[in-house]
């Protein structure tokens, strides 16, 4: 202890501590400062394009999911439209039909009706044409048979019978 | 590729080391080869002496060295060269006064360069105040610019490009490591940024110097106690310094025990403040020059036992006790970072 006492150098420490506070200085100015913010700066930005890295990479899940969601969204549509298109179409379908059905039957019904008329009309016609041949044969009848009376009675009894047959 | 690089770097230093140690201590035994065993154990603990002492000349390798200025305050001021003292073998006149070089330190003496000693054999020569650029200063400095120059290059590479290059890339980790694993979990992350600094600083300075005691060139600067203590002082002033009122509050009037306990907890933990930074200094210092002493040792055995078997295995153990230091050398830093941060964290502490 006492040789280290003796032998404990006062030049030496005034030296060494002037140097090494000049040091501290010199280093903290040229090179720790530039070297740990550089560190520092670095590790932010590692630190940054990780996390912007990982938000992407969310993004992009949500992105996919959206896109599956859209798509599933427009199948569904879709088959609704063309649920909905084959119903209308089966029911112009079925409407036409009923419609052609009814008017059918009205055109039916309205040419029997037709048919009728003319039907009773020509019955008329006929009527109307034998009562004046008739008239007409039973003219001539007349004329020729009134010279004979017992012809004319004869032909008087022949209407009245043809008269009560009807 | 940079870890590759790495790994042979510090491969051939340590290498360098044993050898050039073991071939500085072989000098020694070659050219006392007529001695008896005992001077060998002397000469050995000379040399480890030695290899631990502040010099001031700045020594390469054996008879390779350059001077370092000797700066002296002694009622003015005297700058001369270290190789004048000529290993303590000159006096040397500086305006007037006379200085001598003996064991290291310099003394005052007369004109003939005599040494007074007392009855236990301790010198009474007067001291002057020694401002010298000795080796372990000139060490520190050149350290200093070193990191200077390594992690300002650095930092400017960030400037173009975030990622790391170059030496950026093996130091950074540990930038980060001192950041996430020592300053944020022992400070917190609301106050940790303004310690950082001090943090680093120390650590990558510690590392550095314990290694570069590791090298033949003999520069173990945190093997002194004066280094040691300015790095621990200046944990100790910034704990003060940035300590808050609820750090004060624990030592002197500790919360949550009974009043007669907080009277006698108060110069316990006053005494803590001090003791801590204290330890710091120990540690570190105790660490490395046990380190040094203990492969010098192992090395200079080699001398003793002059056989191969003995070459061979303290040349293995010494390998071996290398390696250690190397691991040593980055755990003291560590250790001496983490308790600093440990000190800061309990100084600006929140009240809970």
């Amino acid at each position: 202890m006492e040789k280290l006492i003796s032998d404990f150098s006062v030049g030496l420490f005034f030296w060494q501590s002037l140097v090494f506070v000049a040091l501290i200085l010199l280093l903290r100015k040229f090179a720790w400062k530039p070297i740990l913010n550089a560190v520092n700066a670095r590790e932010e930005s590692i630190e940054n394009a990780l996390n912007s890295a990982e938000d992407a990479k969310k993004e992009m899940a949500n992105l996919t999911a959206s896109n599956e969601r859209l798509l599933n969204e427009a199948r569904e549509e879709r088959d609704a439209l063309m649920k909905e298109a084959r119903e209308m179409k089966a029911d112009i379908v079925a409407k036409a039909k009923e419609e052609a059905k009814v008017e059918g039957e009205k055109m039916i019904a309205g040419a029997k009706e037709a048919i009728e008329m003319e039907r009773k009309a020509a019955i008329v016609e006929l009527k109307n044409q034998v009562a004046a041949l008739s008239i007409d044969i039973a003219e001539k009848i007349v004329k020729g048979n009134l010279a004979a009376d017992d012809k004319q009675k004869a032909l008087v009894n022949e209407l009245v019978e043809e008269v009560n047959l009807n | 590729m940079t870890k590759k690089v790495f790994k042979i770097f510090v491969l051939i230093v340590f290498s360098l080391s044993s050898l050039v140690s073991f071939a500085s201590a072989e000098s020694y035994g070659h050219s006392d080869t007529t001695q008896v065993k005992k001077s060998i154990r002397e000469e050995i603990k000379e040399t480890i002496a030695h290899h631990l002492q502040d010099s001031y000349i700045f020594e390469i390798t054996h008879g390779v060295s350059f001077p370092l200025p000797v700066i002296l305050w002694d009622g003015g001021l005297h700058v001369f060269s270290g190789s004048a003292f000529h290993h303590g073998e000159y006096t040397v006149e500086s305006k007037g006064n006379f200085y001598k070089l003996y064991h290291g330190k310099i003394y005052k003496t007369d004109s003939e360069g005599h040494i007074k000693y007392d009855e236990d054999h301790h010198v009474q020569n007067e001291k002057p105040v020694d401002f010298s650029i000795t080796k372990n200063v000139f060490v520190i400095i050149l350290m200093s610019a070193f990191l200077l120059f390594l992690f300002s290059r650095m930092a400017k590479r960030y400037a173009n490009n975030m990622n790391p290059g170059g030496a950026a890339k093996f130091l950074e980790p540990i930038i980060i490591f001192i950041r996430d694993d020592i300053a944020i979990p022992n400070i917190g992350k609301k106050h940790y940024k303004k310690y950082m600094s001090y943090l680093l600083t120390i650590f990558f300075f510690i590392w550095f110097l314990n290694l570069a005691g590791m090298t033949p060139l003999g520069i173990g600067v945190t093997n002194n106690i004066a280094v040691t203590f300015a790095l621990a002082l200046l944990t100790f002033l910034i704990t003060q310094f940035t300590a808050n009122k609820n750090y004060w509050g624990h030592i002197f009037w500790m919360p949550g025990v009974p009043k007669p306990m907080r009277i006698i907890l108060a110069p316990i933990e006053l005494l803590g403040v001090f003791i801590k930074p204290f330890a710091l200094m120990i540690r570190l210092y105790a660490n490395m020059t046990a380190g040094h002493i203990v492969i010098m040792s192992l090395i200079g055995l080699i001398f003793v036992f002059q056989n191969y078997f003995a070459t061979g295995a303290f040349f293995g153990l010494t390998l071996f006790l290398s390696i250690l230091e190397l691991l040593v050398a980055a755990l003291q830093a560590y250790i001496f970072t983490m308790l600093s941060a440990l000190y800061f964290g309990a100084a600006v502490e929140e009240h809970h």
